[in-house]
C-alpha cells in the first residue's frame, strides 16, 4: 500500500522512467550522461561496425568529396590520421606546446624546421594540430615535387591535404583560410648529418614569407625537437642515391645493416613548440616584392625557430625518455 | 552584337554539329554554315535544320571562297580533334588540325568580313606533370612542354591564332581551353574508358580528374559565338573526382597496372580499337589536370551549370552502363559481414 502512494510522486517530478530502468547505480546516473563530449556516440555494441560499413559502402561507391588539390577529408580522417596516431601517442610521445598560437579559423602559415632523414616530422605536426587543437585543424603541407614522382606516396600525400610547394598553391589555400605547413629547409634540412642536428640550414628564398605577405595570412614558427634522432644519419652513399634518383641514400646505425629492421624509426621524445604568431597584415601585400622586407623577415622567423630549438634542448634531459 | 552569317568547322561531330544546331535555331543570325570532310549523321543533321553543309576540306584553300563568298562574320573553329582513331591515324589528325587550322587562319585573314574568331582548345595544353600546380590559370605556361600529339597541335594551333591576332587587331579573338567532355551523348576517349567493364588505372598513381558537361562546353561555345568575349579562358566544370572514385562512382572495375607495362597495355586497347590511348592522355592518368575556372565566371559570365561530380553522374545514368559493382552487390556483401558479426558474438 505505501508503495503504490509512492510512484505517483516518481512521476510528477520526471523521475517516472528511472524506475523501469534496470539496476540501482543506473538511477544515479541518467543526469551526467548526456553531458560528457555530446559528438562521441555511446560505445553501442554494432555502433563501431556500423561506421566501418559506412565508411567501406561510401569508399566503394566513390561517394565522397575530393577538393580541387585532392584533399580527401573522409579518408584523411578516417584512415590516414588513426594510422599515425599509434606513432605519435606511443612512440615518439609527442608533447604539444603553445596550441593556442594557432588560430582557430582562417589562414595562418605554420613554418617549422626538417629533420630526421624521412619527412616524419611533418606528418607529426599535422597530426598534432589535428588531435591537439580544440578545432581539429587539418594542416594542408606543402612538399617537394620529387614526392608527387613517386607511386603511391604522392596519390597518398594528395589524398592527406598535401600539394607541391609552389607559390600559386600556396597563396590559393592560404587566402581559402587553410592552415598551410611548410619546411622551408627542404632537403638541406631533413638529409642533413646527425652531427649538424638542430642546426637550422639556409631558409630556402623566402618564398613562404612572400606568399604569406601577399595574403596577409600570419606565420606561426614552429620548433620540432626529436625528430632529429629518429634516423641519425651518419653516412650518405651518393652513387646508390643517384641510382635512385633521390637526393641522398642515407646510412644509420641500423640502416642498412639490419635491412627492414633499420627502417623502424628510433623512440625519441618529441616536443613541438608553435610560437607566436607573426602578423603579416600590417606590412601589406606589396611587400611581398621587397626583397628585403622578405629576407629580413624569413631571418626572424629562422631565429625565433632556432632560439626555440635551443631552449627545448636545454630543457631536455635525454633524447628518448624527455 | 549578334553575329549575321557564322562559319563552324568540325559539324560533323558532336560538338560542331550541335552548336550549328543551336545558332541555326537563333533567327538573329541569318546564315549557319557547317563545314567538314564527311557529312554529318543523318541525325544529327536534320536537327541542325537551317544550317547549310558545305562539304570542304579546311587544308584546302577552297575554305577561302566559302568565306568571302558567304561574307562570313564569325568562325567557330570546333573541329581540332583529339581523336587519331576517328581522325584516320595521327599523321592526318596532325595535317587537320595544324595545317587545316593555319588554312583557315590564312583565309580569314584575307577576308575583311570577319570580325571573330572562336578556337576550340584544351585545357590539355598545360601538359600533365607531378611539378604542377594544383590548378591552372590561363596566364600559367606548361611546365613540361607538351612532347606530341593533340596537346601539342593545341599549342600549336593557339600560337598560330596569336599571331593572327597580332596581323588583324580588328578581330575578336577567343581561346576556350575545354576540359574533357562528358555527359550521356559525346563520344570521346574518355567516355568510351569509363565504359570498359575493367578500367586499366596506373599502379600506384590517383589523378585528379576535372571534367565538362556536354551542354555546358555547348553553352559556352554558343554564348562566345553571339557575342564578343575576346580572351583565353578555360572551360571546366567546378570540383574534381579521383579517377578512382569516378571508376567506383560508374561501378567499374580498376585494374592498377604498373607503369612499366602502361604502354603495352594502352597498345593492346588502341589496337583492339577499344579505347584510343594516347601517351598523353596517360600522363594525364597519371598526374591529372585541373584548371581554375574563375575567369570564366567573371569576365565570360558563365558558370557551368553540373560540377564534375554532377556530370559525371549524368554520364553514367545517361549512358545507362551496368554497373559491374553495383549497389547490390554492396548491400549483400554487408549483409554477409553482418551475418558473420552476429554468428561470431
Amino acid at each position: 500500500m505505501s508503495e503504490a502512494r509512492v510512484i505517483p510522486l516518481h512521476v510528477d517530478d520526471a523521475g517516472a522512467r528511472r524506475r523501469w530502468r534496470l539496476g540501482g547505480p543506473q538511477d544515479d546516473r541518467p543526469a551526467p550522461e548526456p553531458e560528457p563530449v555530446p559528438s562521441e556516440p555511446e560505445p553501442e555494441p554494432g555502433a563501431e561496425l556500423d561506421e566501418l560499413i559506412e565508411f567501406a559502402k561510401r569508399r566503394l561507391g566513390g561517394d565522397y568529396t575530393v577538393d580541387d588539390f585532392g584533399f580527401d577529408r573522409d579518408l584523411t580522417d578516417s584512415v590516414l590520421l588513426p594510422a599515425l596516431r599509434p606513432l605519435y601517442r606511443s612512440w615518439f610521445r609527442v608533447e604539444t606546446i603553445g596550441m593556442h598560437n594557432v588560430p582557430g579559423e582562417g589562414g595562418a602559415l605554420v613554418v617549422a624546421n626538417h629533420s630526421g632523414t624521412v619527412p616524419i616530422d611533418s606528418l607529426m605536426t599535422a597530426v598534432a594540430l589535428h588531435d591537439d587543437h580544440p578545432d581539429h585543424r587539418h594542416l594542408r603541407l606543402l612538399g617537394a615535387d620529387l614526392m608527387f614522382r613517386l607511386p603511391g606516396i604522392g596519390t597518398l600525400a594528395r589524398k592527406g591535404g598535401a600539394t607541391l610547394a609552389c607559390m600559386p598553391d600556396a597563396e590559393r589555400l592560404m587566402s581559402r583560410g587553410e592552415l598551410v605547413g611548410v619546411w622551408p629547409e627542404g632537403f638541406k634540412g631533413i638529409g642533413k648529418p646527425f652531427h649538424d642536428r638542430y642546426k637550422l640550414q639556409r631558409f630556402g628564398r623566402g618564398g613562404f614569407v612572400s606568399a604569406a605577405l601577399r595574403t596577409g595570412v600570419p606565420i606561426i614558427p614552429c620548433a620540432i625537437v626529436g625528430a632529429e634522432e629518429i634516423y641519425p644519419k651518419i653516412g650518405d652513399i651518393q652513387p646508390l642515391a643517384r641510382l635512385f634518383g633521390a637526393p641522398y641514400f642515407p646510412v644509420t646505425p641500423t640502416f642498412p645493416l639490419l635491412g627492414p629492421l633499420g627502417l623502424v624509426p628510433l623512440p625519441s621524445k618529441w616536443y613541438i613548440e608553435f610560437g607566436t604568431p607573426i602578423p603579416t597584415d600590417s606590412i601589406g601585400p606589396a611587400a611581398a616584392d621587397d626583397p628585403m622586407t622578405v629576407f629580413n623577415l624569413t631571418d626572424q622567423v629562422r631565429e625565433t625557430i632556432q632560439h626555440t630549438l635551443y631552449r627545448l634542448l636545454a630543457q631536455r634531459r635525454n633524447a628518448f625518455t624527455g | 552584337m549578334t553575329p549575321s552569317v557564322v562559319l563552324v568547322t568540325g559539324v560533323s561531330r558532336f560538338l560542331g554539329g550541335h552548336l550549328a544546331a543551336r545558332l541555326a535555331a537563333n533567327p538573329d543570325i541569318d546564315r549557319v554554315l557547317g563545314v567538314d570532310t564527311v557529312p554529318p549523321p543523318r541525325d544529327l543533321l536534320r536537327r541542325m535544320g537551317r544550317a547549310e553543309f558545305v562539304r570542304a576540306d579546311i587544308r584546302n584553300p577552297l575554305i577561302a571562297k566559302v568565306i568571302s563568298h558567304a561574307g562570313v562574320d564569325t568562325v567557330v573553329h570546333a573541329s581540332v580533334s583529339a581523336n587519331p582513331g576517328s581522325s584516320g591515324g595521327r599523321t592526318a589528325m596532325k595535317e587537320m588540325n595544324v595545317i587545316g587550322t593555319m588554312q583557315l587562319l590564312a583565309a580569314c585573314q584575307k577576308a575583311p568580313s570577319v570580325r571573330r574568331v572562336v578556337l576550340k582548345s584544351t585545357t590539355a595544353v598545360y601538359g600533365s606533370s607531378p611539378r604542377d600546380p594544383a590548378l591552372f590559370d590561363e596566364s600559367m605556361t606548361p611546365k613540361d612542354l607538351p612532347s606530341g600529339g593533340y596537346a601539342k597541335d593545341a599549342a600549336e594551333i593557339e600560337g598560330y591564332l596569336r599571331g593572327f591576332a597580332r596581323r588583324r587587331p580588328d578581330v575578336s579573338v577567343t581561346v576556350l581551353r575545354f576540359a574533357n567532355f562528358i555527359g550521356p551523348r559525346i563520344d570521346t576517349v574518355f567516355t568510351r574508358y569509363f565504359a570498359l567493364p575493367v578500367v586499366p588505372t596506373v599502379l600506384g598513381y590517383d589523378a585528379r580528374v576535372q571534367l565538362l558537361h556536354e551542354e555546358d562546353a555547348l553553352a559556352v561555345l554558343e554564348r562566345s559565338a553571339s557575342q564578343e568575349i575576346p580572351g583565353v579562358f578555360n572551360v571546366a566544370a567546378d570540383g574534381v573526382l579521383l579517377l578512382s572514385q569516378a571508376i567506383r562512382r560508374a561501378g567499374r572495375v580498376p585494374l592498377p597496372v604498373p607503369r612499366s607495362a602502361v604502354g603495352p597495355v594502352s597498345r593492346v586497347f588502341r589496337g583492339a580499337r577499344i579505347v584510343d590511348f594516347s601517351p598523353e592522355q596517360m600522363r594525364l592518368l597519371n598526374f591529372g589536370r585541373v584548371v581554375d575556372n574563375r575567369r570564366l565566371r567573371e569576365q565570360f559570365g558563365f558558370s557551368p551549370r553540373w560540377t564534375t561530380v554532377q556530370a559525371f553522374d549524368d554520364f553514367v545514368r545517361g549512358r545507362g552502363l551496368h554497373p559491374v559493382v553495383g549497389p547490390e552487390r554492396i548491400e549483400s556483401v554487408e549483409r554477409g559481414v553482418r551475418a558473420l558479426v552476429g554468428m561470431l558474438r
